[in-house]
């Protein structure tokens, strides 16, 4: 495996463990105004993210600056030729990070509301757009010898693109409702559960038309086989649903993620934006990438530290792992009642 | 053009909130540490206090940072380009390194109060510290190759930088400098906010008590600190006057090359190369920052613009001079002025005083405000005074922009710069509300009678 093929990896890798990660605290932010009922079980929802969503979201973080890193053209090309819709995701990833903090730090109702409403909006919104994007990188844009995307913003609102967009925000969703039934206790899991129940039925619907027209365009016989893979993992998903088997469930959303990750970036190799204008133009691992040296030196600090990260952030799922629920959460820790934790 | 407000706009707020991060974190484990060293519940209480302002703050600054990380990519593509094999790898390894530190160990020190063993829980913090250090350390290198480009060459094939020795750019004297000028400011910040909030309590004689070792912890951080930014500020100056001759120039609007140089505390008419009208003048100075000796040589505005031209071809190589004269006056005008009052401060409460001057308290309030003013001008000195340049001597701001609409610019311009106006006033808002509140009573460790599990001991 060249250096190239390497880091086109390691940037699936990345977005993978991000899909997976940010994916489930995306469901739960998007579940917050459905499965909630009062705001201790909001704050139920919300603490079962609070832990962990900021390192979920260095994945996407790490995923920019390795594709900085590795392949500038790539970065270059993508980030100014979808500003408005990375513009959005930027706007909705700010006031969501915010919220999270700020939600709890008054007591006023309408505070909260309008924090709980940030939430979901924040999570909904890149839920959404992210699939739209990566559903325009695989279908291919209008890109002109310069590797200057032309196509503007209409462009990017195209029906497959959009469809991958619908099928990133019912997955997420999902992946938030069967995350939700894991960790939580009592009437919350319950309803958790029911709502994953249904929600299941949908993803299988849109996410399978999605990954089938991808397959019938731009078909690859290892595509097909992932894309088999995530079909298999929701389904695999909806059976221990329905057994309540919350853990298997989890992990069937999981891989049904990373499967229809990867399908797309095997459809890509070895391009990473193919152009619609010509062939010709389009870039790939080979064009849009860093000098050997740079990739060299990259991968030497990656196969370095990317192995302790994961273990750092799999020990925050060990020290987090217990179910909560609503006799969990303390007393409010606003000041108003002063003494709260810290 | 609107992409240059809104990178400046977008890194000077983003920058509010960074130095408070790095230099609040280590002065908070510094806290968390003497408790676990005395078990004295004071230093808890302060550490939960402390933190809960870091915790607002620190929300901000991530969330203002991915900005930081896209924005290269949107507005700056042209240069993106350029530079991404070499610009790129700084970013993606502070993402790798310091990110994943900060953001996994923050989330286990917020929510492991209690539910981690309580040096475990304190290594967190530390962790915490530490990457945001790191994170300082690889976002500084990118910006010193900037400043000063190192390790690399020009593919002409391509026109595209190319690495030739990470080494060189990880070690860039640039980097190092700024790197402990950032560090040293990060401890003025974080020492003038214990200071001023503290204060803000003492001149109401409320928990003078519990935040008396705050307030001494502040005043030496922010004394060390100044004198730590001087240090270092006088060594970047003659590092910059060597590697920038320019912008030392600029910082003076010293338009003809002088020995002895003189520097002026203010200067009236004379800015833009015109007569001078009236200006205060230390004979020397100026050569003492540049050169280390009171006699030395500094070059002036004219000949190193002649110089430049011969060398980058036919143009203007100079920043725009008010900017860079008034923002490297301003930033050391605040900082030392910082520093002078954490000097007073910390006389006045020696062997365990605590004066009764009010207004002197009121000042420390106040005095929150003057890193901050010092840190802004001196980012908004060394970006400005290195212009036109967008890395010093290869590549200019104006080629480095994207061909994105000037429309969809003024829209992110508008709609970050909007957003960010209404996070400050939310943010200062609960920090003043969180500040005043003062630190809370510790609940003794509620052992719950009926054998069932103690409920959480920080929730959201």
């Amino acid at each position: 495996m060249s250096l190239n093929e390497f880091w086109f990896v390691i940037i699936a890798v990345l977005w993978c463990g991000y899909f997976v990660l940010e994916g489930f605290d995306f469901g739960v932010g998007i579940l917050l105004p459905v499965l909630a009922r009062d705001d201790t079980e909001r704050r139920v929802l919300i603490n079962t993210v609070g832990p962990v969503w900021d390192g979920n979201e260095v994945w996407l973080l790490v995923a920019g600056g390795a594709t900085f890193a590795a392949f500038p053209m790539w970065y270059a090309t993508l980030f100014s030729g979808f500003y408005l819709p990375l513009l959005l995701i930027l706007v909705a990833l700010i006031i969501r990070a915010v919220a999270f903090e700020y939600r709890g730090k008054r007591p006023e109702a309408a505070w909260r509301r309008r924090w709980d409403w940030c939430i979901t909006a924040g999570s909904a919104v890149p839920a959404l757009l992210w699939g739209v994007a990566f559903g325009n990188i695989v279908r291919g844009v209008p890109i002109d010898a310069h590797q200057h995307y032309t196509g503007g913003f209409f462009k990017l609102l195209n029906p497959y693109a959009l469809l991958g967009g619908l099928t990133t925000l019912s997955v997420f969703t999902l992946h938030g409702a069967v995350f939700l039934a894991l960790k939580t206790t009592g009437d919350i899991r319950d309803r958790a559960r029911a709502l994953a129940g249904r929600l299941v039925v949908i993803a299988i619907v849109v996410a399978g038309s999605f990954l089938a027209w991808t397959e019938i365009h731009h078909g690859k016989a290892a595509g097909a086989t992932l894309a088999l893979i995530a079909a298999a993992g929701l389904v695999a998903a909806l059976v221990a649903n329905l057994r309540g088997r919350e853990g298997w469930a989890f992990l069937g959303t999981a891989v049904a993620i990373v499967a229809a990750t990867t399908t797309l970036f095997v459809t890509l190799y070895p391009n990473v934006m193919p152009s619609t204008t010509s062939a010709a133009y389009s870039l790939t691992i080979h064009n849009a990438s860093s000098s050997h040296y740079t990739l060299q030196i990259m991968s030497v600090v990656a196969v370095i530290f990317t192995p302790l990260v994961l273990l750092y952030q799999g020990w925050t799922y060990w020290v987090f792992r217990k179910r909560i629920g609503v006799t969990d959460i303390p007393a409010d820790a606003a000041p108003t009642s002063v003494g709260g934790a810290a | 053009m609107l992409a240059r407000w809104q990178f400046g706009i977008t890194t000077v707020y983003h920058f509010f909130f960074v130095p408070l991060t790095i230099g609040l974190s280590a002065l908070i484990a510094i806290l968390q540490t003497m408790w676990l060293r005395t078990g004295d519940e004071r230093h808890l209480r302060s550490v939960k206090f402390f933190g809960k302002l870091f915790l607002i703050n620190f929300a901000l600054g991530v969330a203002t940072g991915i900005v930081q990380e896209f924005q290269f990519g949107m507005d700056w593509s042209a240069y993106s380009r350029f530079v991404g094999d070499i610009f790129g790898a700084p970013l993606a390894i502070e993402g790798l390194l310091a990110f994943f530190l900060e953001s996994t160990f923050l989330g286990l020190w917020i929510f492991g109060w209690g539910r981690l063993p309580e040096r475990i829980h304190l290594a967190c913090i530390w962790l915490v510290s530490i990457g945001t250090m790191l994170s300082a350390y690889f976002i500084l290198a990118a910006n010193a190759w900037m400043q000063h480009p190192v390790g690399y060459r020009i593919d002409q094939a391509t026109n595209r930088a190319i690495l030739t020795d990470f080494f060189a750019v990880l070690t860039n004297s640039t980097a190092v400098i700024a790197f402990f000028h950032t560090l040293t400011l990060a401890f003025l910040y974080a020492g003038m906010l214990l200071v001023g909030v503290s204060a803000w309590h003492m001149a109401r004689g409320r928990f003078t008590d519990v935040l008396r070792p705050s307030l001494r912890l502040g005043l030496w951080a922010s004394i060390v600190a100044t004198a730590g930014l001087l240090v270092t500020g006088d060594i970047d100056a003659k590092i910059m006057t060597s590697q920038q001759p320019m912008k030392m120039a600029a910082a003076e609007a010293l338009y003809t090359t002088s020995k002895p140089a003189s520097f002026s505390l203010f200067t009236i008419g004379s800015l833009n190369g015109g007569k001078e009208v009236f200006s205060v003048r230390v004979p020397g100075v100026l050569s003492f920052l540049a050169t280390g000796s009171f006699s030395g040589k500094v070059d002036g505005i004219n000949d190193v613009q002649a110089l430049e031209a011969s060398q980058y071809g036919p143009g203007s190589y100079k920043p725009v001079i008010p900017v860079t004269y008034w923002s490297f006056r301003l930033m050391i005008g605040f900082g030392l002025l910082a520093g002078l009052i954490a000097l007073l401060g910390l006389w006045w409460t020696r062997r365990g005083r605590i004066p009764e001057r009010r207004w002197f308290w009121r000042v420390c309030t106040w005095s929150i405000a003057l890193p901050i003013l010092a840190s802004s001008f001196g980012w908004i000195f060394t970006e400005m005074g290195r212009q036109p340049w967008a890395v010093y001597g290869v590549l200019t701001t104006r080629q480095g922009v994207s061909l994105v609409s000037a429309g969809e610019v003024l829209t992110s311009l508008i709609v970050l710069t909007a957003l960010y106006g209404v996070l400050a006033v939310v943010e200062v808002g609960l920090m003043l509300k969180y500040a005043k509140a003062g630190p809370p009573e510790i609940e003794p460790p509620s052992a719950p009678s009926d054998g069932t599990e103690p409920r959480l001991s920080f929730a959201y």
